[in-house]
């Protein structure tokens, strides 16, 4: 069966989708900005019912999660039961969704986790999470305090991952009832305690095909693999330009290949070293890494790219594609070896996600 | 009947509503729930769990600030309008 990939674009003012052009055309057309112009940090595609899901945060009308079942042409939003109840806080943002095992989980901001058991229509709050001994303690990051992985096991719906900014990770394995913080080996260089149990800016955590007990996180302080399902972390620095960055994605079929796109330092500007683009590789689990340039800017390009801002398809061979947070989208259909500038003057991009849908 | 004047930013959310609508209520706090009775999910864009207004919108009843609790007279006025501040986030 023919597929064509679509980009799922997050914004500050609002959500776009790309597509590739019809017929002769190699240019791709741009739609949006969708959901109102809220600003959206991620949008999704869940191939088990066809639906696409964004979250975000509107200044003055606070958190949703939009829907669309028509590839993103009209929209519903909810956020019925999206609260901690009358003694919290509202919620500002939502910043990530994850479709897994029948279910949809949304990552927030104040940081926490709720779930969907009804495609967005109703939320209910994990509170298993934020009920963590070390919650008083957690602190916000430069994108505030902030739940923006959620990383669902593939065979195992009771076991899950989450990923919150200057608080670190942590892990269930019983449905969300309960959870570990899962840091060990993370540094926290801002810390008078480089290890702590948490405080770690973990900046993006991704799972590795075929090996679910295999994660791979971008930290503030450092990139990282974990072997043992988040229990230990080991530092993969060594042949990457910097320590810091935001995006981690894994490669669609192996589990020692990721991407990442290191950024010049947390206090330098974060940008691209050298104002030169650049996706760092590994496909040898992060003993080794090597650049990928084809195509990209290599002069005077002062941008970076934001933690939900690079994505893969599953085609073979896949495309790689990610957004700037100066609005631009480049693309590689041949897993990174050339890449193209496919969008420009979007936005400041917040999120890129892929739907690979029937042609 | 009360008329409620809407913001197009908050129209725009919910299919078919309008501007400017007719509903029943004696207080801000009914105002408002009969809007989330014809549009499901308005109360929550407008009010935060409490219940009270969220920080950026501003409700005038016959042209004075209200809060929820604020009485609202039969064939009174009621203006829901999004803060100038609540735009300083999106710039």
């Amino acid at each position: 069966m023919d597929e064509r990939v679509l980009l799922l674009v997050g914004t500050k003012k609002g959500a776009f989708i790309l597509e590739e052009g019809a017929g002769t055309s190699d240019a791709w057309q741009v739609r949006g900005p969708l959901c109102e112009g809220w600003p959206i940090n991620h949008i999704c595609h869940d191939p088990a019912t066809g639906a696409v899901y964004a979250g975000g945060g509107n200044p003055w009308f606070g958190a949703a999660v939009w829907r669309s079942d028509d590839l993103g042409e009209t929209w519903t939003h909810s956020s019925a039961g999206l609260n901690y109840g009358p003694d919290e806080a509202p919620l500002r943002s939502v910043w990530h969704i994850t479709p897994a095992h029948g279910a949809l989980y949304a990552g927030v901001e104040p940081a926490g986790l709720f779930r969907s058991g009804d495609g967005g229509a109703t939320w209910s709050h994990v509170s298993g999470l934020r009920d963590h001994p070390t919650r008083p303690g957690w602190q916000p990051g430069n994108g505030g305090l902030i739940c923006h992985t959620v990383l669902a096991h593939p065979e195992h719906p009771d076991r899950m991952w989450v990923g919150i900014s200057s608080v670190g990770c942590f892990a269930t394995e019983d449905g969300g009832a309960t959870w570990e913080a899962r840091n060990r080996g993370v540094r926290a260089d801002y810390m008078p305690e480089k290890y702590p149990e948490t405080g770690q800016c973990v900046h993006k955590m991704a799972l590795a095909p075929g090996m679910p007990d295999r994660l791979y996180q971008q930290n503030h302080c450092g990139t990282y693999r974990s072997d043992d399902a988040g229990k230990s972390w080991l530092c993969l620095d060594d042949g990457l330009p910097s320590t810091f960055g935001f995006p981690m994605v894994a490669h669609p079929r192996d589990p020692e290949t990721v991407f990442s796109i290191p950024l010049n330092g947390a206090e330098q500007g974060r940008f691209v070293p050298d104002g030169r683009m650049a996706v760092w590789t590994t496909s040898d689990a992060g003993r080794t890494w090597r650049d990928l340039r084809d195509g990209l800017p290599q002069d005077g390009a002062y941008l970076g790219v934001l933690r939900e801002g690079m994505a893969v398809d599953t085609l073979d061979p896949f495309g790689i594609y990610f957004g700037t947070n100066t609005g631009q989208v480049f693309a590689s259909r041949d897993e990174g070896a050339h890449w193209s500038r496919i969008a420009d003057l979007l936005p400041p991009i917040y999120s890129v996600e892929t739907a690979v849908v029937p042609a | 009947m009360v008329t409620v004047v809407l913001p197009r930013s908050l129209v725009a959310l919910f299919p078919g509503a309008d501007r400017r609508v007719s509903v029943d209520g004696s207080t801000v706090a009914e105002v408002i729930d009969a809007l989330d009775a014809r549009w499901p999910g308005m109360r929550d864009r407008l009010c935060v769990p409490g219940p009270a207004l969220r920080e950026y919108i501003n409700v005038f009843v016959d042209t004075h600030p209200a809060d929820l609790s604020t009485p609202v007279p039969a064939h009174g006025v009621v203006h829901v309008l999004p803060a100038v501040a609540g735009g300083s986030s999106a710039r």
